[in-house]
């Protein structure tokens, strides 16, 4: 695509954008995004693409002057993706922390396909990144044919994004090594690049700017130095606020999973699937969803995505164990799976959550009995 | 206000504007800070004779207190009721009301200040009116006041006649609720306690009524008024006094007013008075009032008030047009002080609503010199590391970045609360709402709390006491006495109540004593009384709480409830509820419990706080409250104990194993009391069926949960009853190897006790806990929490030959070494027993063991003195007496058959007689 410096880079093999799996937002929305950008008469930043204001729309959903109607990217609080983009715009580095399932990544890669134009230049974070990944590497070839040059180095994303005022994106920062994590440092306040080898630095052109996503129930990865963590902006995304939204995110993903998987579609699954959703949410935010009685929330995360696995995992049980259709037993297991990851004290917060509130709701009486059997 | 007809005709006659040279009518927004700095600016700018404000003309003599160094805003101005402290209005001031300033002016340059709206005589009698039943339409409303007079102006033709929409007019005077406090139109009225139903009106009543601001806003492209207003006026020049000083100096302090009173006039020419028709007589009242103030000073007149009067202001009505509209307003007695406001009260969250949702940031915007930003911002990061925060001054300018640009994103002039908001939580919370939580709580509302000097009259709440103290003939006295109280008599019921009450406030008048009689009825209350003179101060320190003693017991207790830190903390308040006869503070109470009870992972904890939840309930039946909230709230608590109990009484030592033990006992006793109301409510059959089922499959329950085991197999019957499920846990607890010895040996006990083990069943089980395999010292464990802890189990051993047989056979089978282990325990166990239980015991395990006859229930060798077999006909003897004693009706033809049955009750009355 537009940065491909490298004969390497995984942008020039050929690919035919069309035909892949999953393409890039900036190709998926190409239409909507030069939609905005026509429009678009407000201030930008340098760099940008498009104003903040532009970029807040394009994730927000919207429909524009001349009737382009813009499909909201993100679903929820506008205030999120006002702060996200405002700290773009304000030259800090954007951190954008949750639970997994809550559409991180797919923010970040939006913002940047918005901002920059480009999605890609993208450093994945594990435990075994290596500094070479945020700031350069080397083409031993050449070094070795022709000594140390900048025909010779391998630039990172990030040295790239420096280069060319881009947005670079860190997925989970907190896997990465805090070693390597702290190269991050000069880079986001100095905006500087130190090439040691060649006594040279790359120097962050204007529009370069760092969106980092991590995962904030993992504690004890390797948590960010105060001094990384003071060089970011953080940005909470919550979970989906109501549970109609969360029902309606876990039917679709269901749905699309179960058609790859070539389960039968259940005709009632919609019931069992608004149960699972309200356990998981009535657990994880300690109070019913009538808003009376407060439980206590186990140490597991019930993420949306947790629930769609358990729905799934009901549904092959019960198009391959049961008669079809899913019932309260074939999800009961994998909820309990998924609420008891501490065999003591879940085992009690579930037990509770069972007698104090689930015995007394109406039309929970299967499920009651179904959990009552597994939880034995 | 006497001699209206001259001004009336002077005014007629001139036909000057009320806008150029006439009086100086600055509309405001209640607790602007904008508003209150344009004032000031207005007012330097004019220096007018006098200055008139929206407010109770019988406060006018309080304004001077205003001045005084003692008195320190938040600070409200309360009218009530002569005779009923309990209807009560407020009209809050902060250090940046508009009012508050112009006062202050007011008083720097000694110059009058006057309230000049309806007096509170009036507002607080319509409030009486609007809580009675069927709520009447005002007296005035009938009569259009723009009905044209003969010398009517233009402007008032214009005026559309209120009386097309009288609409229900349940306003409560001017008393405000919540949701509508913040147009600027109101004053800030609160009713102090809403009588129930009073919500719904004024629910409905909003929806009759128009918010000027929300249209005003909806008409600049703002979804939000607040907002709106926020950027319009409060914002102005930067938001600082700096930038506005200098407008005054342009000649340009009036400019606001002018065009906000404008924006006002357009909309009341719309609407009317928007379905505020109570307004109407107010304005007429406020226009009166002027015409007075401008016969004595001129035209050199300022008035302070909502900007929605002042199109109302300027209008030119005849006096007798106005002094129609005042004809007739039901009247009662009203009195005024100053009582000290909290910013806490001042925002919405706390429901009283006098309207604004962020006085700290407000106050901030107030007093800060310039730069409002940017020193907020400091003051948060110093906040926060007070907190043990890191926060750096990069912080701080980070912060105020964002703030910038997210306001400039979203097309404000300048960063609001919401804007530096968000930035705090992004760059100083780390996108955490906890800290923002604190810095809300602390700052945007803050801790702030007025003073009132001394001067001030008496607090309501005082006056209440003394009318109480009076009519109940209970006066203060310094010396010491008893009080014997009993509670079938209403008077001492009422005296019983009022110190519970006073107690709640923190007035310690009276203690509870232990009554000399050693009466243990539940009738009677023994109080040690003792005035002391500090007792009037904490009495005018609880006068914040409410205005009568019932309502600020009530109020407090909520808060109580909300602070208290302990579950068993909150119990006790239930408790003190129920005794204080404060049934309306019970919701939230129990409200409180239910969540601490979720939340509280000891099992202890829950274990204290079930018997104490369960007297209140034993005790609100003597009293015949409503406790039905309680009974739900105790069945739920009783719930999770029993689904807590079990794994916390695994793998415990010696000391925990005790004081499960106690645990256990206690909740045993409530789930006793508790079981009643519950089982009449239930399906009858439910407590029966499941015994039955549990005598199928005794030891069986080696589960993680005893509570589980019988329910799947018979679900529909353990939904019954309480008790039913409380024995499964005991059978549970009882058959779990993990589970000490104290506890298995006493909820075996328990469960004996209760019949729902018979003598073989348990005779097996002791048998299980006593075999040979077992450690010594936990087979004595065993017995202890069997037979030991004064809870009868001597009678038992006595009854029992089968199970003094067991223990006599374990204890003679123990090895040496493990006897001198097991000694103190035993001795522990059976020293407790009465020394006549002793002795029998002793003689019966002398005589040897019960073999020679089997082990037939009631054992064939007798003491001696006793016949081997029940003399029949001599032991019916006693049975009329026993009868008697019992209360028991039976039919003499039945005694001889309950004769076997005998023995159970009495251990039953044995236990509860030790247990209460």
């Amino acid at each position: 695509m537009s940065v491909s410096v490298e004969p390497t880079s995984v942008d020039a093999s050929g690919n035919n954008p069309s035909e892949a799996l999953r393409p890039h937002a900036e190709t998926a929305f190409a239409d909507e995004l030069a939609a905005l950008a026509a429009q678009d008469d407000r201030p930008r930043p340098a760099r940008w693409r498009m104003s903040p204001w532009a970029v807040a729309t394009y994730l927000l959903g919207g429909s524009l002057a001349d009737g382009t109607v813009i499909t909201p990217k993100y679903v929820g609080p506008r205030r999120i993706v006002e702060v996200a983009v405002t700290t773009l715009a304000t030259d800090r580095a954007l951190l954008l922390l949750g639970v997994p399932g809550t559409a991180k990544t797919w923010v970040s890669e939006h913002l940047a396909a918005a901002i920059s134009g480009d999605s890609t230049l993208l450093v994945q974070g594990t435990a075994g990144t290596p500094e070479e990944a945020i700031r350069y590497g080397w083409n031993y070839a050449q070094l070795l044919a022709h000594g140390p040059s900048r025909d010779a180095l391998v630039p990172s994303p990030v040295m790239r994004a420096m280069a060319e005022g881009m947005t670079a994106r860190i997925e989970e920062l907190t896997r990465i090594p805090a070693d390597v994590q702290d190269t991050l440092i000069t880079i986001l306040s100095e905006k500087t690049l130190p090439i040691p080898e060649l006594g040279q630095e790359v120097q962050a052109v204007r529009g370069f700017n760092v969106i980092a996503t991590a995962n904030d129930r993992d504690r004890g990865v390797n948590d960010l130095s105060s001094a990384l963590r003071r060089r970011f902006n953080t940005v909470v995304l919550p979970l989906p606020e109501s549970a109609d939204a969360e029902v309606d995110i876990v039917a679709r993903r269901v749905d699309q999973i179960g058609r790859s998987l070539d389960l039968p579609t259940a005709p009632d699954g919609i019931d069992e699937i608004r149960r699972v959703v309200t356990v998981f949410r009535e657990l994880r935010d300690g109070v019913t969803a009538d808003g009376r009685t407060k439980v206590k929330s186990p140490s597991g995360t019930l993420s949306t995505a947790e629930a769609i696995s358990v729905v799934t995992n009901g549904l092959a049980l019960a198009a391959h164990f049961g008669d079809g259709v899913l019932r309260p037993s074939d999800v009961a297991a994998g909820i309990l799976g998924a609420v008891v990851r501490d065999p003591s004290a879940d085992r009690v917060i579930w037990q509770e959550y069972l007698e104090a509130v689930v015995r007394e709701r109406d039309g929970w009486k299967d499920f009651y009995r179904a959990c009552r059997e597994v939880s034995a | 206000m006497t001699g209206p007809d001259k001004s009336d005709a002077r005014r007629g006659a001139g036909g000057e504007g009320a806008v150029s040279g006439g009086p100086l009518l600055l509309g405001v927004r209640h607790h602007g800070p904008g508003s209150a700095r344009a004032v000031r600016a207005a007012l330097d700018a004019a220096r007018p004779r006098t200055v008139l404000i929206e407010g109770p003309p019988e406060a006018d003599a309080l304004i001077a207190l205003a001045a005084d160094e003692d008195m320190r805003p938040p600070v409200a101005l309360l009218a009530h009721v002569v005779d009923e402290p309990g209807r009560a209005a407020f009209w809050p001031f902060a250090e940046f009301s508009p009012e508050w300033i112009a006062i202050q002016w007011a008083l720097e340059h000694d110059v009058p200040a006057r309230f000049i709206d309806l007096p509170a005589t009036h507002s607080l009698a319509w409030q009486e009116k609007a809580t009675g039943s069927p709520p009447p339409v005002p007296e005035a409303s009938p009569e259009p006041p723009a009905e044209p007079g003969p010398d009517l102006s233009p402007e008032a033709a214009a005026q559309p006649g209120p009386g097309a929409s009288p609409g229900p007019a349940v306003s409560p005077g001017p008393a405000v609720s919540p949701g509508e406090s913040g147009n600027p139109e109101d004053p800030d009225v609160v009713k102090t306690h809403a009588p129930a139903g009073t919500p719904e009106a004024a629910a409905q009543e909003d929806a009759l009524r128009i918010d000027p601001l929300a249209v005003l806003a909806d008409a600049a492209g703002y979804d939000d008024p607040e907002r709106w207003w926020e950027d319009v006026i409060e914002y102005r020049g930067g938001g600082t006094s700096q930038a506005l000083k200098e407008l005054g100096h342009n000649g340009e302090a009036f400019a606001p007013f002018e065009v906000l009173a404008d924006a006002m006039g357009a909309l009341r020419d719309v609407y009317g008075s928007g379905g505020h028709d109570r307004d109407l007589v107010r304005e007429a009242y406020m226009r009166i009032q002027l015409r007075a103030a401008q016969r004595e000073f001129g035209d050199d007149v300022a008035v302070v008030c909502g900007a929605w009067h002042v199109p109302a202001l300027r209008q030119r009505t005849t006096v007798t047009a106005d002094r129609a509209l005042l004809k007739g307003l039901p009247k009662v007695k009203a009195d005024m002080t100053w009582v000290p406001w909290t910013h806490r009260r001042l925002s919405r969250a706390s429901g009283y609503g006098a309207g604004i949702d962020s006085p700290g940031w407000y106050g901030h915007l107030f007093s800060a010199p310039d730069r409002p930003v940017e020193r907020w911002m400091t003051k948060v990061a110093g906040f926060l590391r007070e907190e043990d925060r890191i926060v750096s001054s990069a912080h701080v300018i980070e912060a105020v970045r964002l703030a910038r640009t997210l306001a400039a994103m979203r097309g404000r002039p300048l960063p609001g609360l919401t804007e530096t908001t968000d930035a705090i939580r992004a760059v100083m919370c780390e996108g955490s709402d906890v800290p923002l939580a604190l810095v809300h709580d602390k700052l945007v509302v803050g801790d702030v709390l007025g003073e009132v000097p001394a001067a001030a009259p008496a607090v309501p709440l005082q006056r209440d006491l003394t009318r109480l103290q009076r009519r109940l003939r209970l006066k203060p006295e310094a010396l010491e006495r008893e009080l014997e109280l009993d509670l079938r008599k209403e008077t001492d019921a009422a005296r019983s109540t009022l110190l519970h009450r006073l107690r709640l406030l923190g007035v310690d008048w009276g203690e509870p004593a232990r009554s000399a009689r050693g009466s243990t009825g539940t009738f009677r209350e023994t109080w040690r009384l003792r005035w002391e003179p500090e007792l009037s101060v904490r009495v005018a320190e609880a006068g914040i709480w409410g205005t009568t003693v019932l309502t600020a017991a009530m109020a407090k207790a909520e808060s109580d409830a909300v602070a208290a830190e302990a579950l068993a903390d909150v119990t006790a308040l239930a408790e003190r509820c129920l005794l204080a006869e404060l049934p309306d503070a019970l919701p939230v109470v129990m409200r409180v419990l239910a969540d601490r009870a979720a939340l509280d992972t000891d099992v202890g904890h829950l274990a204290q706080a079930l018997p104490a939840l369960v007297r209140s309930l034993r005790y609100g039946d003597v009293r015949g409250t409503d406790t039905h909230a309680l009974a739900e709230v105790a069945a739920g608590l009783a719930e999770r104990l029993f689904v807590g109990l079990p794994p916390a009484c695994a793998s415990l030592d010696a000391d925990a194993a005790a004081e499960m033990r106690s645990h256990v006992d206690a909740v045993h006793g409530a789930v006793g009391l508790l079981d009643e109301p519950r089982e009449a409510g239930a399906e009858p059959g439910g407590a029966e069926t499941g015994p039955a089922g549990a005598g199928a499959e005794p030891g069986g329950a080696e589960m993680e949960l005893g509570g589980a085991e019988m329910e799947r197999g018979d679900g529909e019957a353990a939904r019954g009853g309480i008790r039913t499920r409380w024995h499964s846990v005991l059978r549970g607890l009882a058959g779990r190897d993990s589970v000490p010895g104290v506890i298995r040996g006493r909820s075996t006990r328990l469960l004996l006790d209760d019949v729902e083990l018979d003598g073989d069943e348990a005779g097996r089980l002791m048998g299980l806990a006593l075999s040979p395999g077992t450690p010594p010292g936990d087979a004595a464990a065993w017995i202890e929490g069997f037979v030991g802890g004064g809870s009868g189990g001597g009678m038992l051993l006595v009854h029992d030959e089968q199970l003094l047989a067991l223990v006599d056979a374990w204890l003679t089978g123990v090895s040496a070494d493990a006897f001198t282990d097991v000694l103190p325990l035993l001795r522990r166990t059976f020293s407790a027993y009465e020394p006549g239980v002793r002795r029998t015991l002793g003689e019966l395990v002398r005589r040897g063991p019960a073999g020679a006859s089997g082990p037939d229930h009631g054992g064939g060798a007798a003491p001696h003195g006793f016949a081997p077999e029940l003399d029949g006909p001599r032991a019916d003897g006693v049975l009329p007496v026993l009868s008697l004693l019992l209360g028991l009706d039976i039919p003499a033809d039945d005694i001889p058959a309950q004769a076997d049955a005998l023995p159970a009750p009495a251990h039953n009355d044995l236990a509860f007689a030790e247990a209460s």
